[in-house]
């Protein structure tokens, strides 16, 4: 019994790797009805990947088991938080979300769409422009800081609508120079350390870098909970921590080229669930 | 003179010198991925090479690589391969440059170059995320660099 304990002990230590290694096979279902597509075949436009993971796939046990209900999410008290702000009147002209727009479940498969080309000036918007039009055009509000807690907070409001529904971002037609030049960053290999996208999330997505797991780098859980941070983490803040990780000079939270970026990294996980809000480490 | 103080001044001597032989990045010259010429002159120490593999906020070259000697640090990655017996499958000319510029060996590699200050995209001032304010400094010294390949040449199969 002494002897086998021990054998044990020796294969955890010795094993640590292999035990960490690859994407799970646990099934991501939330509060025991959503049943979430986080594994499919990738989209045709995904030449060097064969199946897509959904990042949670990557996480601890721990970690996972914090976004499978909704009671346990602490991602919930900032789309509470939101859901309360959609109601409350800001800025000069005198309105809310609200006043405009129906029940903030009218929402439900915006998220899955975005980033889009606004059809009338022809530019590729996220939902952060689409808020921060509302808030200045429309409610004569401030326009609120990209990453902030109200902005993100709003942002996995409207995303929370769509839940379960599968990415579907548009690549052709008027998104397509958006999305080329979104998939010209992702294998640009930046900064000192020449590094890119691909590098970790395509080429060695299931690896140990340092304390890291590497993920597929999807971003159908944005804005995401990060545990490290202790708040709503948006995709532009995202890549620019990656990019600064490869000693770059990086790019600006809600610059052009983030926005193109999203696009194509957005479109690298068709198929899969809107998962906002999401946890990770 | 005291001989304390001659042995002193001829340490500084041997010092000054070596850093007036150190090659420089621009002017490594690589035949076949490997660097023939120590690029001090001085030999490398193969326990502050090992500090250096270990350390993160050095070469961190266990964030990619496991390292069974130095299995007291954690968290080894496995983006690259295990280094264990690097020093018996490469000549200390091939670990120098792999080290350098690992490019020049695997065309295309992941591994980033820890002795190049030029031929970068957007490159940074160090992790800040900000535009340099200053020439780029390789990622590790010269004398680093003979460090770490000095503790790889340690690295044999038993």
């Amino acid at each position: 019994m002494k002897f086998k304990a021990l054998t044990a002990a020796v294969a955890i230590v010795a094993l640590p790797v292999t035990v960490l290694a690859d994407p799970d096979d646990d099934k991501l279902i939330i509060n025991g009805e959503i049943e979430m597509i986080s594994v499919t075949k990738a989209p045709e436009h995904v030449e060097n990947l064969d199946t897509i993971y959904s990042g949670w796939h990557f996480r601890t046990d721990e970690t996972q088991a914090l976004q499978i209900d909704d009671f346990d999410n602490p991602a919930m008290i900032f789309v509470d938080q939101a859901a309360d702000i959609y109601e409350t009147v800001d800025g000069a002209a005198g309105k809310s979300c609200a006043s405009c727009h129906d029940a903030v479940e009218s929402f439900a498969g915006l998220h899955a769409q975005m980033p889009k080309v606004d059809p009338e000036t022809g530019k590729l918007v996220v939902m952060e422009d689409l808020i921060n039009e509302c808030r200045t055009e429309r409610m004569e509000a401030d326009a609120w800081k990209w990453s902030g807690a109200d902005m993100q907070g709003m942002v996995a409001l409207i995303g929370l609508q769509s839940r379960g529904m599968p990415m579907n971002v548009a690549i052709d037609g008027p998104a397509a120079p958006y999305w080329e030049q979104g998939k010209e960053m992702y294998y640009t290999r930046y900064g000192q350390l020449e590094l890119s996208c691909a590098n970790c999330h395509e080429e060695n997505y299931g690896n140990m870098i340092r304390a890291d797991h590497l993920s597929q780098g999807m971003i159908n859980g944005f804005p995401t909970y990060r545990l490290k941070q202790a708040k709503l983490i948006s995709r532009h803040n995202r890549f620019r921590g990656c990019i600064r990780d490869t000693r770059a000079e990086t790019f600006a939270e809600g610059s052009d080229e983030f926005r193109a970026l999203e696009l194509y990294v957005a479109s690298r996980g068709n198929g899969l669930s809107v998962e906002t809000p999401a946890v990770r480490q | 003179m005291t001989n304390a103080l001659k042995l002193g001044l001829a340490g500084m001597l041997c010092a000054s010198a070596a850093m007036a032989g150190e090659i420089k990045p621009k002017d490594v010259s690589f035949s076949d991925g490997a660097i023939e010429q120590s690029l001090t002159g001085a030999p490398g120490d193969p326990e502050k090479g090992a500090m250096i593999v270990g350390d993160k906020s050095m070469g961190n070259c266990v964030a990619c690589h496991q390292v069974s000697a130095l299995a007291d640090v954690p968290f080894q990655g496995e983006v690259g391969p295990p280094l264990d017996g690097a020093g018996d499958r490469w000549t200390e000319a091939e670990l120098r440059g792999l080290v350098a510029n690992a490019k020049m060996t695997f065309e295309g590699t992941v591994m980033p170059a820890f002795y190049k200050v030029d031929g970068f995209i957007r490159p940074g001032d160090a992790y800040t995320g900000k535009a340099p304010s200053g020439p780029i400094e390789p990622i590790l010294s010269a004398q680093d660099v003979e460090d770490v390949v000095a503790f790889l040449m340690t690295l044999k199969e038993e």
